[in-house]
């Protein structure tokens, strides 16, 4: 009977394990599948075409070419390789310019007859007009559209989700945005957090232990967007008044509100490692003639150096992944920015702000998809880097 | 002039008193053995000659110790040069995470010095000392860890005598070993009594009576009789003596 239950217990434990790594690997798998589909689809808006007149030598255009004639930067063909032509855009609302409302029927059903017409006389207009008005009667030509590529994503400098004709995903500002909060943070977090540590751990005696221990606990149990909020009105003007800024929602402030958020974290785990360093092995330091601090960064440190590894990866793994704090203070704009000291967003604030506006399945939601997958892949680099460098440190 | 005299000391953990008013001298170059049942303050009383004891938050200490001539308890002395001259071999191996090498470096490294050569001579005579350096010489970048107790345990005086101290305390130091190392460290203990004074605890009666000149008798915080080892294990003074080292109890 005893037996029997062992059996049922140790098929139990099996069983769970099993369950959580398959729903591990299937959450990896669903992010890569949405993600991935993203290179399956046009530059050009879904359901919509470039159309010019029959006669025009342009036949592909690149996005940075699109978005350029349609903000007017681009207005003559020969700049990319037509005729010395002045370009004429026509989107479907411009419509009524060329024609009245009886001319396009009450139900407006000779809207795509008229299209065609008029890109037939204009050997000099471009259309971004709907899929649907583009039949085999269509005396235009269709632009071929080329599919986003992995150069348009990964060394795409513009992230502007929502343009029209042609949006941009490029994740270069995104993660660079991430990099420059994240390492700022630990950057500031990690000496702190450190001495605060070893502080904890081998100088304060035992009242001051018991009064600072439960503080820093508590620091971890509030919400980010409290920290977010804390930022929002302590913080931003702070740095905005320090450095002479116009706004002061900058990387660096999301940094500092991270470093706060991050501490709790290293300053308990690398403490905890410390003190677990045998009091044998301080002895067996001190009895050489070693002081206390050389005790401490020769013995200490060097012993729990597995420890204080994994709160630098619990600490950076939060900067990271944060989203609600620094959505709040970073002042989120997709640029690459070139100093700490300039408004930036991360991938986390990017996903939590425009996930609930991207349609389902659609382009934009592909790409915050595959967002995530960077952002899963920078954090196992990060880990696995930080886990080698301290693995190789250890005898 | 006696290496150490110990005047009329009382120890305190916070109000418990471990030690009650003990006086005892201790000549250089000679081994003093410590014996008594568990928890008769021997330790502690050992821990008292390179102020171990300052580690434990609490402590008090009455009286006078003094190691040539000094007392070690005075105001402006420096604990650490105390325990550079003060060698110490705790109850259990503890090498450090570190290599053979580094073991033994270690204690010249934390007192400033950096000459390469100097400390490559240093280890070498310091595990040659110990007894150690025919088994190790060869593997000295390797991970102390991977010693066995014995050698941990030699790894870890050679490691108290790379520094030069002229006393050696040892706590129990082979209360953790077989018998074969066990031979190993007290054959060592009478080569090293020609350059150094020692002071051991130990549990075992017959480890006390090969290696020590003099023994130490404690029992609950006193110290009841201090002899030349022979007088101590065939014709002590105080009965409680003789009861302890026949076995009739502790």
């Amino acid at each position: 009977m005893k037996k029997f239950i062992e059996k049922i217990i140790q098929g139990l434990f099996t069983v769970s394990g099993f369950v959580t790594s398959i729903a591990i690997l299937l959450i990896v798998l669903f992010l890569f599948t949405e993600g991935m589909g993203l290179f399956k689809n046009k530059l050009v808006e879904d359901g919509y075409q470039l159309v010019v007149n029959k006669q025009n030598d342009v036949s592909s255009l690149s996005a940075e070419q699109i978005k350029d004639i349609f903000d007017g930067e681009i207005t003559n063909w020969n700049e990319i390789g037509g005729r010395n032509q002045e370009i004429i855009l026509f989107r479907l609302n411009d419509i009524s310019n060329y024609f009245t409302d009886e001319e396009l029927g009450s139900e407006l059903e000779f809207v795509p007859e008229k299209i065609s017409e008029l890109i037939a006389q204009h050997p000099e207009m471009i259309g971004f007009i709907p899929q649907q008005y583009i039949d085999n009667a269509f005396k235009g030509k269709v632009l071929e559209a080329g599919k986003i590529g992995f150069s348009d994503i990964f060394l795409g400098k513009e992230w502007i989700p929502t343009a029209t004709p042609v949006s941009f995903y490029g994740i270069l500002p995104l993660v660079t945005g991430t990099l420059w909060v994240s390492l700022v943070a630990i950057l500031l977090a990690l000496p702190f957090g450190l001495a605060a540590a070893i502080y904890l751990a081998e100088m304060a005696n035992h009242k001051m232990r018991n009064i600072l221990k439960p503080l820093i606990e508590l620091l971890s149990g509030i919400p980010s967007v409290v920290y977010g909020f804390f930022g929002l009105i302590v913080i931003v003007p702070l740095v905005q008044k320090l450095f002479h800024l116009p706004v002061g929602e900058t990387g660096l402030t999301g940094s500092i509100v991270l470093a706060i958020m991050a501490l709790p974290t290293i300053i308990t785990v690398s403490e905890d490692a410390m003190r677990n360093c045998p009091r044998s092995m301080r002895e067996a330091s001190l009895a050489l003639g070693g002081s206390k601090w050389q005790t401490i960064y020769k013995i200490v440190i060097p012993y729990s150096i597995s420890g204080i590894t994994s709160a630098v990866v619990l600490g950076i793994g939060r900067a990271v992944g944060e989203t609600m704090a620094v959505l709040m203070v970073t002042g989120n704009s997709a640029v690459i920015a070139t100093s700490i000291l300039q408004p930036l967003r991360t991938i986390p604030a990017t996903i939590a702000a425009e996930l609930g506006e991207a349609p389902d399945g659609g382009v934009h939601y592909q790409a915050l998809f595959l967002l995530g997958i960077i952002l899963f892949v920078i954090t196992q680099i990060i880990n696995s880097s930080v886990e080698y460098v301290s693995a190789k440190n250890k005898i | 002039m006696n290496k150490i005299e110990v005047k009329n000391v009382d120890f305190f953990y916070g109000n418990f008193q471990a030690l009650k008013n003990i006086s005892l001298d201790i000549e250089a170059n000679k081994v003093v053995a410590f014996i008594g049942p568990s928890g008769c303050g021997k330790s502690t009383f050992i821990r008292i000659f390179n102020r171990m004891n300052d580690l434990i938050p609490e402590t008090r200490l009455k009286g006078s110790v003094k190691i040539d001539g000094v007392d070690i308890y005075q105001k402006g002395i420096d604990v650490d040069e105390l325990r550079k001259n003060v060698g110490m071999v705790f109850q259990r191996p503890n090498p450090f995470p570190k290599s053979i090498f580094d073991n033994v470096a270690y204690g010249l490294r934390v007192n400033g010095l950096k000459d390469k050569h100097f400390i490559c001579q240093k280890v070498e005579e310091s595990l040659k000392g110990a007894a150690l350096w025919e088994e190790v010489k060869d593997k000295l970048k390797e991970s102390a860890f991977a010693l066995s107790g014995g050698q941990q345990q030699r790894l870890c005086i050679a490691r108290a005598l790379a520094i030069s101290p002229s006393i050696l305390l040892m706590d129990e130091p082979a209360s953790a070993l077989d018998p074969i190392s066990t031979a190993k460290i007290e054959e060592l203990i009478w080569e090293l009594k020609k350059t150094y004074t020692i002071v051991i605890v130990t549990h075992n009666m017959q480890q006390a009576a090969r290696v020590s000149d003099k023994t130490a008798y404690f029992y609950l915080g006193e110290m009841i009789e201090y002899d030349d080892t022979k007088i101590i294990f065939t014709n002590p003074k105080k009965e409680s003596t003789q009861n302890y080292i026949t076995g009739r109890f502790g």
